[in-house]
């Protein structure tokens, strides 16, 4: 266990490193999210009450096409140069490099969140009239159900030809539960029409159930040829 | 019988299929502990999955391969694996990638890891001081640093593949002295090579592959006389 959470920490920090260096991730995902935010601004001229119903869904299908490009990322550093070998060959355990990765991931898509959500807001004028505080767990639930699976399916499509389209294939279809409990979640908040605890409770589950699927496979995707 | 006697490596029938190739073709030979093995052969003789399966890279098809009496996988604390390429991250430095892989092992600041790493890179003939990012060393920088990672946790068996390519002579010579250090240590050194002239003399035992079998053993490059039409 201790070894888990060691390596867990030494891989977190060494990509955390790795993508302030190159910062390959971060800036993919910005630009495209930026796109996004202006395009759907262009494309639409909503009234405020408006707003408060599409936005839920823009916001979150922007994340999810950006979040691809970094899910994309992690996994192509570790075979340049074949590391992921070294890795393969050590007695570190399989499943503290899957968290290590997510968690990265978590933190890469947190940011770009963290950024982009004022765009959101003043493009759309969005004004929140049901409790604003939780828009905070949907958003923590919603990106961990979003990079869980999406490491997950990343290291799945490696070793496949045309992995930067396996990827969306396989983690769109899977993510709609939890797309749809983030828009509607997060709609719900914005309107004060309904609660959002269903929602809540919702991708709390998903996110158990996925994440305890992807720790107990990992480890036969990592060692498979 | 002490454990530089035995074999620290036995392959049973090793067969491995890619598809409708069989890059092993029934491999069976024993290897001993503390002895340094020269695999040579042409392109596409099976050499470098060979060594993959005794890292535990590949999966056999069939056949077992045994390392100290435990499967690869079960023996990976045992085995320091260099491959063609580097193994390591372009972006960092050789101190932060070994640093890195210090954790991998469970080599921890209580073991004195600063000191440990410090020492491999020393012996490898590079400055653990290098700032600059292993993607900017030169290809024999790189090759030392390759094999710096291999031989971090001190591990008892080494699996090198092709350690001299595209390193000049006097690189080369130093990775030969330093791996026959190991051997005299009483490590089980393999290397693959295409320069097999630098290991006359200071290998024990040169091993000949063609088409996915062993086809020759010998004690120095001179091949057993009628071994080399061996299919």
């Amino acid at each position: 266990m201790n070894s888990l959470w060691s390596v867990t920490l030494a891989t977190l920090v060494k990509d955390i490193r790795l993508e302030w260096r190159s910062k390959d991730a971060l800036n993919s995902m910005l630009f495209f999210s930026l796109l996004v935010v202006v395009i759907f601004s262009f494309s639409f001229d909503p009234l405020a009450e408006e707003s408060r119903h599409i936005v839920g869904g823009l916001v979150w299908v922007g994340f999810l096409f950006a979040s691809v490009t970094a899910l994309n990322q992690t996994w192509a550093r570790e075979l340049r140069n074949q590391v992921l070998d070294a890795y393969r060959v050590s007695p570190a355990p399989a499943n503290a490099l899957f968290l290590a990765k997510a968690l990265g991931n978590f933190i890469f898509v947190s940011v770009l969140e963290a950024v982009m959500t004022p765009l959101f807001v003043i493009f759309y004028n969005v004004r929140v009239l049901g409790p604003a505080w939780q828009l905070l767990p949907v958003a923590i639930l919603g990106t961990w159900a979003l990079v869980v699976n999406g490491t997950f399916f990343a290291a799945m499509s490696l070793r496949t030809r045309s992995r930067e389209i396996m990827l969306p294939l396989l983690l769109f279809p899977i993510s709609i539960p939890a797309v749809i409990a983030m828009v509607a979640g997060t709609t719900s908040i914005l309107t004060g029409e309904e609660s959002a605890h269903f929602y809540l409770v919702l991708l709390l589950t998903y996110d158990v159930v996925f994440t305890t699927a992807c720790l107990a496979l990992f480890g036969m995707i990592l060692h498979a040829e | 019988m002490t454990e530089a006697a035995k074999p620290a490596i036995s392959l049973s029938n090793v067969v491995k299929q890619f598809g409708r190739f069989a890059a092993l073709r029934g491999v069976t030979a024993e290897f001993d502990a503390g002895r340094f093995h020269a695999i040579l052969g042409e392109n596409g003789a099976g050499k470098t999955t060979l060594l993959r399966a005794l890292a535990g890279l590949t999966q056999p098809t069939q056949g077992i391969i045994s390392i100290f009496g435990k499967s690869p996988r079960e023996a990976c604390r045992d085995i320091g694996y260099m491959a063609h390429p580097s193994l390591l991250y372009d972006e960092m430095s050789g101190i932060e990638n070994l640093r890195y892989f210090a954790r991998l092992y469970g080599i921890t600041d209580d073991m004195n890891s600063e000191e440990v790493i410090r020492e491999v890179i020393q012996n490898v003939g590079l400055d653990p001081e290098l700032t600059r990012p292993v993607g900017q060393y030169s290809q024999g920088m790189r090759q030392r640093m390759s094999l710096a990672r291999a031989i971090l946790h001190d591990p008892k068996v080494l699996l090198l593949d092709e350690p001299f390519s595209n390193v000049d002579a006097h690189s080369a010579q130093a990775i030969v002295a330093l791996l026959r250090g190991m051997r005299d240590a009483g490590k089980t050194v393999f290397v693959i090579t295409h320069q097999a002239p630098l290991l006359e003399g200071v290998a024990d035992e040169f091993v000949w592959m063609q088409a996915g079998q062993i086809v020759d053993r010998t004690v120095s490059l001179a091949r057993t006389a009628g071994a080399e039409d061996v299919q």
